[in-house]
């Protein structure tokens, strides 16, 4: 860690004043039919080792942004008015939006005065350079380095960022590294010429909450070594609260509030960012419906039993053993990062994958009992007419070349229910019940948002009047304003139907708001299971309790990072065992 | 995501638009590929009814005029005044009293002869439906008989051969596309909706199909064609002997759209919805590469057509009297005569005009065949 | 690498045997087997065979075993001792009459290679780069003739153009006075003033085909991120542009071996034939029109299998400049 004092700034500039000033800055897109403005008169400024997040929703303009500084904006938008002066240490300045994007000038600004990192680690780095020729080439031309030198320079640098054997790292592609390791690797290129600032665009949001957790904490203490300062572009409240120093809130290309982070958070004043600090804080707590329900029977008899179900697809173990009840009227929430098997789990339940071992004893209404596990032809058929799913991906899971009334319509067809004008009825009713207007039942999806989308998915679920539906990262692609809604809608549609929930998702929150009891799944198992609130609040796993320690809370007065810590697995192999997506570099 | 906004159309109409609306739309954009869409139209048009186009009758040979040049088509006559009409002068023929070379010159002092529009001429068959004798253009004389593209060896009228040539060179592009098409859904259909193992051992045989060079197992597998089989048959066998290469790219599309709807969360989806597998098939998949089927095959039928062309031109493909573009090219096979006749290359010219225009609409169609994925 | 170098080299054997069947199948097509056509043909020329030696001849190639004990023989001659049977027209071996017309071949097939990716690279580049530039329209232009002209209309159209306009002597590879004698510096000289035209024809087809690929792989490779990353680097654009998608889109570009190699032979052979070049194919064209298998079999096999080999290094060239192949 000593490692990291040796990178100081090239001078210290002047308390007091700005190291980035934006005034009015218009970035412009032209369309067919006229002009996209992106960013509309967006003034801001950037203080020499401070962070400023921006923040906002999907199409929020805060990518644009980031980008406009740099003159990096994606063909064909341009910068159309308004000025973004740096002041450079020596004390000149420079209005960055007057330079034109293939100028010497602006490029002896970008990664030498700003640097910048991105959001997908892997695809912004070469697949066929070694990540040590990317880093290299940054030093050699700024720094004018020999090749020898650079190449010291950027293992010192790799070491910097926490690469184990930065060495060997230095000679392999970027492919062979973790998610995770792929982002330190960006930091390390990004850091090389010891920028004034880094524009990090939501430099988390592809990793996992514990890998993220590393990454925020990385740049915060490289941060505090070389007072740099650092524009963080992200769509997640609870980072922001955990490293801002100033926000932005951002909203259809506009500033809807501008201002310390204490303010955003506790004081906020413009409608939107309350709209958006509300539905975070939501997410805090249990959902109002169920505090008014009454308490789950746990002594009834499961729905759906399962017992020590395998699947493994050639080596690779994604269940190893999992048992797990859902109880009637339940909400059983499973939660994990990428790669615990969560989503297999929801698969194999549905049959899309047929499990290789164990047994999934449900309950039908009859009181009969069958093994899904074994079901095949017409019995598997009337299975899944009372267990339902609900995708994740609210664009991916809708045939676009369907109209609405045909997707949700669908089963009852197939499935000889209805049919004509009865199943134009259904139809309409099913759109009314999801808060959709029939009207527009003969659309295709694509004249609809993301929230409705999904909840033309859950209408679908809900037409065979199942028993169980299986909800797999259900509201992970929506904006954190929809996504509550959505939540509110499956547990109203819980009370009118009497549904049982499998939740899964990799959001504590989500999981917290909206379920009864939580399964942890890692690496395959089963690692915990409890009540929500214990889970959430005091899991007993250490698995569970790094979880927990790694989520960002939304709120910039509960910044204790020392709370946070890695689980290591208790294997023979845990030189690099902390919990990472898939493996470390090795 | 549908990319509205850079269209002029409402949003609450693109919101009911089905995939054909979307594509069209997108299609029409593209000024170029309606363009080349028209001229691939009128040309089927004309391979349909080729002797409705035609002027004179195609095999009619005739010894006066042996390669008599194109000859002009006036519009405007100001000998007599002014009159307006479409009127041509037979050419006079006189020789180079040098090396006695035929030396062909209008004769503008005989009597002009007027063209007829929808007027009458030699009786054709209308796809063997019905015989018909009236023509786009015809001659109002018919002893001296008007030359387009000028004439062959024998006298006969190019442009008019060129005109019947269409019916077999276009079709044999589209024919042996189905073909290829049916081989290629089917094989690669099933290597992609299984997958596994069936899909690696066809994944091999269309590698190995696409890694042949087709030319000359093409000219093995024609020259292997009895001789003296007749034109029907003969044309069969041809279309057979393109699509028996011809149908490996196509598998390949089909196995490629298979492969990717398959992991589809909305394929997933319907299967949860209990849709029978055919359905799922042929509801839910067929859709949504029907149209990147169709911009496939625009662009392989053109590549039929040249094959068509090359073969019948090397003397292994379709053999006279059958009347197809290749065949006519075969006029053409050597310096002399392109010195001599260059008007023989007019065959050449519509080879060049049809497979740019499919090329060009094809490219069209398949850029505007994902109207979701922008 | 070496793993997969290894399965790609063992999965050579199973295709050139099919290959090789395929050839056969070829040969064996016609009606008639070969003595039949032997015996039509001298009697063509007033010379009688007696059923005896007819039956000899049959002996001697096997003709009255099962086919795939023909094939069997015919496979093995030509493995154990290069032996591909004999062509009748000729009467001579087979082995005789193919080696320099294919190596001629070989020649023109990789000079047109080099000359199409030497055009097709930058003018790729350029058109994806300069995207809707008066340049790209240009040059799509072009590419949309290139790919719309029959390979025998461009030979005989630029055939005429050169002899007529320019008096250059085209057709053939060699002028008279080198036909017949042997390799020297001179010949190799001749050789290049003939090459040229053959050559220009090839490469302007394959080139049209090969300038839309390269420009659709640099136009989906342009807005990656990794682009993005390097331009926030501060590198120059063609700096970025050279060291970046230029090197990845080179991957796809790479793969054309493997289709444009059968494309290059297969236009090569009716170029070949209206330039009556000496190499294989006007010599398969003749042996086709006359039946005169062994020696047709003989040149489809080694037309083949030298496109078999042609993507095989595609693929191995390929996995060298690619890591994610060379590592996985």
């Amino acid at each position: 860690m000593t490692d990291i004092l040796s990178i100081a700034p090239r001078s210290s500039i002047a308390p007091g004043k700005p190291l980035l000033e934006v005034r009015h800055l218009v970035t412009e897109f032209p369309l067919r039919t006229g002009v996209f403005r992106a960013v509309n008169d967006l003034s801001f400024s950037i203080e020499p080792g401070k962070t400023l997040c921006v923040v906002g929703e999907s199409g929020s303009g805060k990518s644009v942004t980031a980008r406009s500084i740099l003159q990096i904006i994606d063909s064909p938008g341009q910068i159309a008015s308004g000025s973004i002066l740096l002041h450079r240490p020596d004390g000149t300045s420079l209005d960055l939006a007057k330079l034109d994007p293939r100028s010497r000038a602006i490029r002896s600004v970008r990664g030498r005065d700003i640097a910048m990192i991105f959001q997908e680690p892997m695809s912004s780095l070469s697949p066929v350079h070694t990540v040590g020729d990317q880093i290299t080439e940054v030093l050699r031309l700024h720094l004018n380095m020999s090749k020898a030198q650079a190449r010291t320079e950027a293992i010192s640098l790799l070491r910097q960022v926490e690469i184990p054997n930065p060495e060997q790292a230095l000679d392999r592609y970027a492919f062979q590294y973790s998610g995770g390791m792929r982002q330190r690797a960006m930091i390390a290129m990004a850091l090389a010429c010891k920028p004034q600032l880094l524009i990090a665009d939501e430099p988390t949001t592809a990793l996992d909450v514990t890998t993220q957790a590393e990454i925020l904490d990385l740049i915060k203490r490289l941060q505090q070594s070389t007072g740099m300062a650092v524009l963080f572009i992200t769509h997640d409240m609870g980072v922001v609260a955990q490293i801002a120093d100033d926000v932005l809130v951002m909203h259809h290309g506009v500033a809807k509030e501008y201002g310390p982070v204490e303010q955003i958070f506790h004081a906020p004043q413009d409608p939107y960012t309350r709209m958006l600090i509300g539905s975070v804080l939501k997410l805090e707590q249990k959902a109002e419906i169920r505090l008014a329900r009454p308490p789950l029977d746990t002594s009834a008899e499961p729905i759906l039993d399962i017992r020590n179900l395998s699947m493994h697809f050639g080596d690779m173990k994604a269940l190893n053993d999992v048992s797990i009840a859902l109880l009637p009227g339940e909400t059983l929430g499973i939660v994990g990062e990428s790669g615990s098997g969560k989503t297999t789990m929801g698969r194999s339940i549905m049959r899309l994958y047929d499990p290789t071992g164990g047994e999934m004893i449900y309950r039908r209404a009859d009181g009969k009992v069958v093994d899904l596990a074994k079901l095949e032809g017409a019995e598997l058929k009337a299975a899944r007419r009372e267990l339902r799913m609900v995708f994740q991906d609210p664009f991916g899971s809708l045939n676009p070349r369907m109209t609405v009334a045909q997707v949700i319509g669908e089963p009852l067809l197939v499935n000889g229910i209805a049919r004509g004008r009865e199943l134009d009825e259904r139809v309409c009713h099913l759109m009314d019940q999801v808060g959709l207007d029939p009207a527009g039942r003969e659309r295709y999806p694509h004249a609809f948002s993301g929230g409705q989308r999904q909840r033309i998915g859950i209408a679908r679920a809900i037409t065979l009047n199942p028993r169980i539906i299986v909800a797999d990262e259900a509201t992970s692609a929506l904006d954190v304003s929809v996504r509550f809604q959505v939540l509110d809608l499956l547990m109203r549609l819980q009370d009118e139907l009497g549904l049982a929930y499998i939740f899964i998702s990799h959001d504590i929150g989500v999981i917290r708001y909206m379920c009864d009891r939580v399964g942890v799944m890692y690496r395959g198992k089963l690692v915990e299971m409890g009540e929500a609130d214990k889970v959430c609040n005091a899991p007993d796993h250490p698995y569970t309790q790094a979880l927990i320690s790694a989520i960002p809370r939304p709120d910039p007065r509960d910044r204790d990072r020392s709370r946070r810590f890695r689980y290591t697995e208790p294997s023979p192999y845990t030189e690099a065992g902390n919990v990472k997506n898939g493996s470390t570099a090795r | 995501m549908v990319d509205v906004s850079t269209t002029n159309i409402r949003p609450d109409r693109a919101a009911v638009a089905s995939q054909w609306q979307l594509i069209w739309w997108a299609f029409k954009r593209h000024k170029l590929a309606m363009a080349a869409m028209v001229v691939t139209i009128c040309m089927y048009i004309v391979a349909l009814i080729p002797g409705f186009f035609a002027i004179n009758d195609p095999i009619q040979q005739n010894a006066r005029t042996t390669f008599y040049p194109p000859q002009r088509v006036h519009l405007m006559d100001t000998t007599n005044g002014f009159e307006i009409g479409l009127h041509y002068y037979p050419m006079k023929l006189t020789r180079d009293p040098e090396t006695l070379a035929a030396i062909y010159k209008e004769d503008t002092s005989q009597k002009k002869v007027p063209i007829q529009l929808f007027g009458r001429g030699y009786t054709y068959s209308v796809l063997g439906l019905f015989e018909s004798n009236i023509h786009l253009l015809a001659t109002t004389d018919p002893s001296k008989p008007l030359y387009l593209f000028g004439a062959d060896r024998l006298g006969r009228d190019v442009y008019s051969r060129t005109v019947q040539g269409a019916q077999i060179s276009l079709s044999i592009g589209l024919v042996g596309v189905f073909m290829s098409l049916l081989l290629g859904i089917v094989l690669g259909g099933i290597s992609g909706y299984y997958g596994g193992k069936i899909d690696f051992v066809m994944q091999r045989v269309i590698d190995f199909v696409l890694s042949l060079p087709t030319i000359p197992i093409w000219l093995a597998l024609a020259a292997a064609l009895p001789q003296g089989w007749p034109a029907t048959v003969q044309y069969m066998m041809i279309t057979i002997i393109l699509s028996f290469t011809g149908w490996a790219q196509l598998a390949r599309v089909v196995r490629g759209r298979f492969l990717s709807l398959r992991t589809e969360e909305f394929v997933a989806a319907a299967r949860l919805d209990g849709v029978p597998e055919g359905r799922i098939i042929f509801r839910h998949m067929l859709p949504s590469f029907s149209s990147h089927i169709i911009a496939s095959m625009t662009l392989a039928v053109p590549a039929m057509i040249l094959a068509e062309t090359s073969l019948s031109f090397l003397g292994l493909g379709l053999q006279p009297p059958t009347i197809s573009w290749g065949v006519l090219l075969r006029e053409a096979q050597n310096i002399r005569s392109i010195a001599t006749a260059p008007w023989l290359f007019m065959p050449g010219l519509a080879v060049v005009v049809a497979v740019m225009a499919l090329n060009l609409f094809g490219d069209g169609l398949r850029d505007a065949a994902d109207p979701y994925n922008k | 690498m070496l793993k997969f170098v290894v399965k790609r080299l063992l999965w050579m054997i199973p295709s050139l045997f099919a290959v090789s069947f395929l050839a056969f199948v070829l040969i064996q097509l016609p009606p008639g087997d070969f003595v039949t056509t032997y015996i039509a043909t001298l009697a063509s020329s007033n010379e009688v065979i007696d059923q005896n030696t007819a039956a000899q001849l049959r002996e001697r190639f096997g003709l009255d075993q099962p086919m795939i004990v023909q094939y069997l023989k015919w496979i093995w001659g030509i493995i154990s001792r290069g032996d591909f049977g004999i062509s009748f027209e000729w009467q001579q071996p087979v082995s005789g009459l193919i080696w320099e017309r294919m190596a001629l071949t070989l020649v023109l097939a990789l000079v047109s290679l080099i000359a199409t990716w030497a055009l097709a690279l930058p003018i790729g580049v350029y058109s994806a780069v300069k995207k809707y530039s008066i340049g790209d329209y240009t040059f799509t232009a072009f590419t949309f003739f290139g790919l719309s002209i029959p390979s025998f209309l461009l030979a005989l159209v630029l055939m005429y153009v050169a002899a007529v306009e320019f008096g250059a002597d085209v057709g053939g590879l060699f002028s008279p006075e080198y036909e017949a004698a042997s390799w020297s510096l001179a010949k190799m000289y001749d050789l290049l003033t003939h090459l040229w035209l053959p050559v220009a024809i090839l490469a302007i087809s394959s080139t049209a085909s090969l300038i839309r690929v390269m420009r659709a792989n640099m136009l989906d490779e342009l807005p990656k991120p990794y682009v993005t990353t390097a331009r926030a680097k501060g590198l120059s654009e063609f700096r970025l542009l050279i060291k970046y998608p230029l090197r990845i889109a080179l991957n796809p570009f790479i793969s054309t071996i493997a289709w444009l190699l059968p494309n290059l032979i297969s236009g090569s052979v009716v170029v070949a034939i209206v330039l009556n070049l000496p190499t294989a194919a006007p010599l398969l064209l003749q042996s086709l029109m006359a039946q005169d298998m062994y020696l047709a079999g003989a040149f489809v096999l080694l037309i083949c299998a030298l496109t078999l080999i042609g993507s095989l290094i595609s693929d191995i060239l390929l996995a060298l400049v690619d890591p994610r192949i060379r590592l996985e």
